[in-house]
């Protein structure tokens, strides 16, 4: 019988929302496998009732590992205490988040356990029982399927808002069983964190992105788009001429040496789409483009275009969405 | 302090992708330093000039066309380069590639390991990581800034995550993966490019670095490519003409209430 292992990323004991969309792809394969179970590894302090939702979105069975040294996430404890669990379970396939921390512990435990790991995983396949991983290469310039060598378990790392989380059914339970960890040494340890600017969530977690270019012409103009993001509680993005030029932290810069999104909704103000930048957000469902130059290379991947003055159409777009929102 | 830099050669942002024969075709790529290790080929030069003292050397592991990226670094100031021909080892296997880094790593002998947080061609973001592993060693992923005191045997990082970053404190040696932002890349200097000439560059083999090549073939690889295909092109989209005032309201009407995705 198949089982299908799940990392847990929490966020102060409760699941983050990667957790619940792995959750659902793992059941899927595990139904698909013919009477497989998804069995979900937690690291750490869990917070009161949330073994009980991680059950309802599809975890047959719950591994909680606790020990004094996972008071915070260390790659190094957590991949012992990873490690733990598996003792008591033998995954075909083990998920991880690719996310910060998932991607920071995944590839510890492949060369720990000298098993392959497919990163930042957007598809599975089963053939005839084996395991076949879909992901994007050179930023999603090209798309590449995986298979892994006979090690066990197959790691994957999956990109966060590429699966839908099942519906909670607060009639499934799993049991919880209890792993202890003795101490480990962490030779790299968190001792503080640095809030970036505002509210936003992360580019790779966002819903809506509105992303400035080159026409953006400096710092100050971003806040033209800083006032859009906040009326659509979108996250704030830039291309690379814009991050090189000093007008704005590379943390928002989207392309192949920046972030891959893939948000609902992607509007590129003033970018007139260099390959490595459609390479980082082609995959967005519906994009926007506003640009001066109608023959700007955006408009041949964009939903809707508008050839525009930004600093006209912008600001009337925030005013739009500001009365079709409140209604 | 000695450091060592992993560079990989991979081909220009800028590259069109295209298959042949059902993988890449990199018959007319243009191939460049991996930009992620562009910053941490800086980091080195900057950790040795702030300290007054030390070596950085530089290692690629690949084809003869590696070379280039070693020449390149050699010309940004790194002391030494080094070429590992891995012959059939298997480049797409992290796990294989780590392998190899790893074996190098103690033949050099190192006080701090830094390279890019992923390469931009596969994007697997593991080797350093993995790498870190495979010596037993702590490691920092992802990091925008960086300091380290050799005197205390200790670092502090700054790693990026979702909404800001993570300090981390850690012992060396470490393996530290760079993220852009950690620091501005040099260019390099009309001598540096001259001094490159006269530097040999020594050309390593797996049984120079006592690794067994079937362990790290392709054969034995933990994870391969099995199929390549290019993202379909997306739908002629629709332009939006006429006065700003009348091309925004007919966009959020469109978002909002025809395609509801606003």
């Amino acid at each position: 019988m198949a089982v299908f292992a799940v990392v847990a990323e929490l966020k102060d004991g409760a699941a983050r929302k990667i957790t619940l969309e792995m959750l659902a792809e793992s059941r899927r394969l595990a139904d698909l496998s013919g009477a497989g179970t998804v069995a979900l590894i937690v690291v750490g302090p869990l917070a009161a009732g949330e073994a009980e939702r991680m059950a309802s979105y599809g975890a047959d069975r719950i591994l909680h590992v606790e020990g004094a040294s996972l008071a915070g996430y260390a790659a190094e404890t957590y991949a012992a205490g990873v490690q733990a669990a598996l003792s008591r379970a033998t995954p075909e396939a083990l998920f991880l988040g690719a996310t910060a921390q998932g991607k920071d512990l995944a590839p510890r435990l492949a060369g720990r356990l000298r098993a392959g790991l497919a990163s930042d995983c957007t598809g599975f396949e089963l053939h005839d029982g084996d395991l076949i991983a879909r992901r994007p290469v050179f930023a999603g310039k090209a798309l590449a399927k995986i298979a892994w060598s006979a090690a066990r378990p197959r790691l994957a790392t999956i990109r966060p808002n590429t699966f839908a989380p099942l519906g909670p059914d607060p009639s499934r339970k799993a049991p919880v069983e209890r792993v202890d960890l003795p101490p480990v040494e962490a030779r790299a340890r968190v001792i503080g964190f640095e809030k970036s600017e505002g509210e936003m969530l992360d580019l790779t977690e966002a819903n809506i992105i509105v992303s400035g270019g080159r026409a953006m012409q400096g710092p100050e103009n971003f806040e033209i788009l800083r006032k859009l993001c906040k009326v659509l509680g979108a996250t704030l993005g830039a291309s690379r001429a814009a991050v090189d030029a000093g007008w704005i932290d590379h943390s928002h810069q989207v392309g192949q040496t920046g972030k891959v999104v893939n948000p609902s909704v992607y509007f590129a103000v003033g970018i007139s789409g260099a390959i490595q930048h459609l390479a980082g957000m082609s995959s967005s469902r519906t994009i926007v483009a506003i640009n001066k130059d109608k023959d700007a290379p955006i408009f041949k991947v964009a939903s809707y275009g508008i050839v525009g003055d930004l600093y006209q159409v912008v600001p009337l777009l925030t005013d739009e969405f500001q009365r079709a929102l409140k209604e | 302090m000695n450091i060592l830099v992993f560079v990989k050669q991979v081909p220009d942002t800028e590259t069109r992708i295209q298959l042949k024969d059902g993988i890449v075709d990199t018959s007319s790529v243009k191939w460049v330093a991996n930009p992620y290790d562009e910053f941490a080929i800086e980091e080195a030069l900057r950790i040795r000039e702030r300290l007054g003292q030390g070596k950085v050397t530089v290692v690629s592991l690949g084809p003869d066309r590696v070379k280039e990226a070693i020449k390149y670094a050699l010309s940004l100031g790194a002391d030494e380069g080094i070429h590992v021909q891995g012959g059939d080892v298997a480049l797409g296997d992290p796990l294989a590639v780590a392998t190899v880094l790893a074996a190098t790593a103690k033949k050099v002998g190192f006080d701090l390991i830094l390279t890019g947080k992923q390469g931009v061609d596969y994007d697997w973001s593991q080797s350093g990581i993995i790498l870190a592993e495979l010596l037993d060693l702590p490691h920092v992923s992802v990091v925008v800034r960086l300091e380290v005191d050799p005197a205390t045997k200790q670092g502090k990082a700054w790693r990026e995550i979702e909404g800001g970053a993570e300090i981390v404190e850690f012992l060396l040696p470490a393996v530290i993966t760079a993220q852009k932002g950690l620091n501005e890349p040099r260019y390099a200097s009309l001598k540096g490019i001259m001094a490159v000439k006269k530097k040999v560059i020594p050309e390593w083999t797996l049984s120079d670095l006592g690794v067994d090549p079937a362990s790290v073939s392709q054969a034995a690889a933990s994870v391969r490519f099995v199929e390549f295909s290019l993202p379909p092109p997306r739908q002629a989209g629709r332009m939006l003409e006429g006065e700003p005032k009348d091309t925004a309201r007919e966009l959020v009407r469109i978002l909002h209430e025809e395609a509801k995705v606003i």
